[in-house]
């Protein structure tokens, strides 16, 4: 590849913030143990029986997964923004968007995909039935990332305002909810024995949307949180 | 590279000005850069230095007047690869070797033919710094791997904001040196500096900015 053509330019964006976390990779397992703890500080609130753990395994567990994510949302683009890279990549003759798709691509492979490994260690320890188990997988897989690039989009968004955090949960609530109705709806579907393609299905379609149009928003609201 | 004479203005400003919320940070302006000719911007703190700078860079839309770039009116796409910024801000990663962010850089931003980033990194005084992790390099030395950048890249026009700034007598010999080779190449620089002289070029053509009281 030669150096300055788009395609290097995606490779160096997706093998730096990789390498990045993997130099801090103290930092990068904060989420997945605090997916750990509170999934397994449930059984301990709730009471040890089987039947009640089944029943919610499948909410704790996407809740979980969800809510570690959200830990991480704030490294994205901040730590970027605050030495100057950001603006490096800005100006760089590259598309923007393709290699602000590289960033939450890496940032995916850092912090949801640690938490897709651990959650059926998870599902299994709450008793979740065994019919549910590869459905509650394939709704993270198709889950997180559309959490992900919907996130970076309000990362993006709040990139240029001090103290982002509150502003950032209170946008992402509202985005939070449909992926959330749909995994769960799959999976209880799975444990009832229903057919519970149809919301999987929902998901992808809602993640193919999100793939196109993300990047596209991320580029267009960071170029106006430097503006400032 | 183009066909245009060496002496035609590269970057042209007439009226420029730029306002954050009606107050006015600088401007207007107007000034013309030659290829290989060297512009310093001064100015006291708060002038506006660094504003003029992020508006030329495309950073940030100007509030009013006209910028042309080669001939054609400035627009973020016509600058992408033939200007480079160097911020207050280096955006070097400090968890990784100054190699490393280069290596990063000249995935981005292009090579110049026949020099590697270890090449630049000893021409800037580096060598042996190479593999070393940022964090532990001090100011001055996190200033000349960004200048690295310099060589490396192979753009016109070069707006630096501050390349003096940290820097002992050497680095800033090697800012003139680098200086003198691009107006040399064809290229163009914008330098600012809040006043402590640190040109050698009797050459360069001096744009004052003034503060808006």
């Amino acid at each position: 590849m030669r150096p300055g053509s788009t395609a290097a330019a995606c490779t160096a964006v997706l093998r730096r913030d990789l390498l990045l976390a993997w130099r801090r990779r103290g930092d990068a397992a904060f989420p997945v143990l605090y997916a750990l703890i509170v999934a397994t500080l449930f059984p301990f609130a709730l009471g040890p029986e089987d039947a009640l753990l089944a029943r919610i395994a499948a909410g704790v567990v996407l809740l979980t997964v969800l809510l570690a994510m959200l830990l991480a949302f704030d490294a994205l683009f901040r730590p970027d923004l605050e030495d100057g890279s950001l603006e490096l990549l800005l100006l760089a003759p590259q598309p923007l968007a393709l290699l602000l798709g590289m960033k939450i691509l890496a940032h995916w492979l850092t912090t949801a995909l640690p938490l897709i490994v651990i959650a059926p260690l998870l599902a299994m320890m709450l008793h979740l039935p065994a019919p549910a188990q590869p459905v509650l997988l394939a709704a993270l897989l198709l889950g997180t990332p559309l959490l992900s690039l919907l996130g970076a989009v309000l990362v993006a968004l709040t990139a240029g305002t001090h103290r982002s955090g509150m502003l950032l949960a209170l946008m992402l609530l509202p985005l939070t909810v449909p992926v959330v109705i749909f995994a769960a709806g799959a999976v209880s579907a799975a444990e009832a024995g229903l057919p519970h393609l149809a919301p999987l299905l929902w998901l992808g379609a809602a993640l193919v949307l999100a793939l196109v149009l993300a990047p596209l928003a991320c580029a267009a609201a960071l170029r106006i949180a430097l503006d400032a | 590279m183009t066909t245009s004479p060496p002496t035609a203005a590269l970057l042209h400003a007439q009226g420029l000005a730029f306002a954050r919320n009606d107050e006015p940070v600088f401007g207007p302006l107007d000034f013309a850069l030659a290829r290989g000719e060297t512009l310093l911007v001064e100015g006291d703190n708060g002038s506006g230095k660094t504003t003029l700078l992020r508006v030329l860079a495309g950073l940030m839309p100007a509030s009013a007047g006209e910028l042309r770039f080669d001939e054609a009116p400035l627009r973020r796409e016509s600058l992408a690869g033939r200007a480079l910024f160097l911020g207050h801000q280096l955006g070097l990663k400090l968890d990784l070797s100054a190699a490393e962010n280069l290596r990063h850089f000249v995935a981005l931003y292009g090579q110049r033919e026949g020099l590697a980033p270890a090449a630049a990194l000893d021409e800037v005084g580096l060598a042996g710094y190479a593999d070393e992790p940022v964090r532990r390099l001090s100011a001055g030395q996190k200033k000349r791997a960004a200048l690295a950048r310099l060589l490396l890249a192979p753009a016109d026009l070069w707006l630096l904001d501050e390349p003096f700034a940290n820097l002992d007598r050497h680095g800033i010999a090697l800012v003139n040196r680098l200086l003198a080779a691009h107006a040399a190449r064809g290229g163009a620089a914008l330098v600012t500096s809040h006043g402590a002289v640190s040109f050698t070029d009797p050459s360069t053509r001096h744009l004052r900015l003034e503060l808006n009281a």
